[in-house]
């Protein structure tokens, strides 16, 4: 009776927990990356940690690029790596010519990273990006 | 045809590159993104309103394939094997070679559309395609016939097409070549006969896939009419780095008559200019063409140079700052050195008297 006499409170109570919980929440973010003539635009960008970054990837070049991000010693061996295209994992894309990809990443951590395109001669050429993952 | 004529050097871009052959007019790529430099050799005349380009690919072994990309002033009307000596024949005009040398040497899927194919033939082992299209669209087409573009082929690809949308694509089989048993050094030469009422020579497309600090080295013969005008004006100083004038001088009978006496080549006429342009230049510093007055005003076009309205920088002038600062520097100083002689002469007089 005692609640069903005042069963508001309970409800704003609940209404409040959920708002709340809501806000604090991370968000999914989307960033867009254009690469024109074989450079990264923008070429450093940062997102939080924890929450799923969709890249949407637009190539305006005729030619393929590569789109690789992660620490050093993940470059280094895509540097000499023999993969003729990325198709599987979120952190190795294929852009094709002319094309738009899009690939979802959570970073667990903070830290930085660095987005590169290995394909022969592309990173020597500039095609290299920092990404910055806050806490 | 709205203009330039001459026909360029160029090229480069290349396929897989398990073969070595050596492109008439360019670098080729490989897998791993290393640049062979090569020692080009281009020959462009122009008479009656027709360029007649002669460039060669060599093949050097190797098998597999590799192609070039070349832009061009306007849309060949024929497009055929060249003549076998008239390449050989320039360099020996302005480069002579001992006679016992040259004998040895005797003995020896998008939405953007593709560009659109106008002109497909095969010579030897090469398949020769002449397109149109913007820059996005001949890298498309590229791209899907199996070139590997460079990096920095999007950007020099637009350079060009925004003045000229002509390029021609050549792909060489050497797996071919050498079934046709073609020998180590042989080269195929293609002439292409391009109307167009002015000339250029695309320079800078020679530095495509180089690293800045890379050499680009390349000869170009230019047989016109009369003595042309260029732009940049090859050998001046500080006007144009990584040009050397190495030959200027009306074109003897006997060149005249050797040139007109290989395949093709019958349109040389009586009269003619040679010039020889050196182009020995770091990459990176090679962004300009050369442009070319055949016609006597002697205002070859800042835009057919690459200086306006696509280039980002002004075209070079001639240092009249710094010839006016010399000349001033020069009145100064040699009357004051002078005077100062003088004086030390008086002085000395008397002592010498003595």
């Amino acid at each position: 009776m005692k609640l069903a006499r005042r069963p508001w409170p309970a409800a704003v109570a609940l209404l409040l927990v959920v708002t709340t919980a809501v806000g604090c929440a991370p968000t999914a973010q989307t960033v867009t990356i254009t690469i024109h003539y074989s450079a990264f635009d923008p070429p450093g960008m940062t997102v939080p940690a924890g929450v799923p970054i969709t890249f949407v990837l637009v190539n305006e070049d005729p030619i393929d690029h590569e789109w690789l991000i992660g620490e050093e010693p993940f470059h280094e061996a895509h540097r000499t790596g023999t993969h003729a295209g990325h198709d599987t994992v979120p952190t190795e894309v294929t852009v094709p010519a002319l094309e738009t990809v899009e690939t979802t990443i959570t970073f667990d951590e903070p830290g930085t990273l660095a987005y590169i395109c290995h394909l022969p001669g592309h990173e020597s050429f500039g095609m290299v990006g920092v990404l910055t993952v806050t806490g | 045809m709205r203009r330039p004529w001459l026909s360029v050097l160029a090229a480069s871009a290349a396929l897989l590159i398990t073969a070595a052959p050596t492109l008439a007019c360019g670098g080729l790529i490989g897998p791993n993104g290393a640049v062979n430099l090569l020692r080009t050799t281009t020959f462009a005349g122009y008479h009656d309103g027709i360029e007649h380009y002669v460039t060669s690919f060599e093949f050097a072994g190797g098998g597999g394939a590799f192609g070039s990309i070349t832009p061009l002033p306007g849309v060949p009307t024929d497009v055929v094997r060249g003549g076998d000596w008239t390449l050989q024949r320039l360099i020996r005009e302005t480069d002579p070679v001992d006679e016992l040398a040259f004998r040895a040497a005797d003995a020896a899927g998008s939405a953007l559309a593709e560009a659109e194919v106008l002109l497909e033939t095969t010579i030897d082992a090469l398949d020769i395609t002449i397109l149109r299209g913007g820059g996005d669209e001949v890298g498309l087409w590229a791209r899907n016939h199996g070139f590997r573009l460079p990096p920095d082929a999007p950007e020099l690809l637009d350079f060009y097409a925004d003045r000229s949308p002509i390029f021609m694509a050549a792909a060489f089989d050497a797996d071919a070549a050498a079934a046709r048993g073609q020998a180590l050094g042989d080269g195929t030469p293609v002439h292409l006969t391009i109307p167009t009422d002015n000339p250029w020579v695309p320079l800078r497309i020679l530095g495509l896939g180089k690293a800045d600090g890379e050499l680009v080295e390349a000869d170009v013969y230019l047989l016109t009419d009369i003595r042309p005008a260029l732009l940049p004006k090859a050998g001046v100083f500080a006007e144009s780095d990584g040009l050397i004038l190495d030959h200027s001088a009306a074109a003897n009978e006997t060149l005249l008559d050797d040139l007109r006496s290989d395949v093709g080549m019958e349109w040389v006429p009586d009269e003619a200019w040679l010039t020889k342009v050196v182009v020995q230049s770091e990459a990176g510093d090679l962004d300009f063409d050369l442009a070319i007055d055949a016609s006597g005003t002697g205002k070859p076009s800042a835009v057919d140079a690459g200086y306006a309205p696509f280039g980002d920088q002004p075209a070079p002038q001639t240092p009249v700052a710094l010839y006016l600062l010399v000349a001033a520097v020069l009145t100064i100083v040699v009357p004051v050195l002078l005077s100062r002689s003088s004086a030390m002469a008086r002085r000395l007089r008397p002592l010498a008297g003595a």
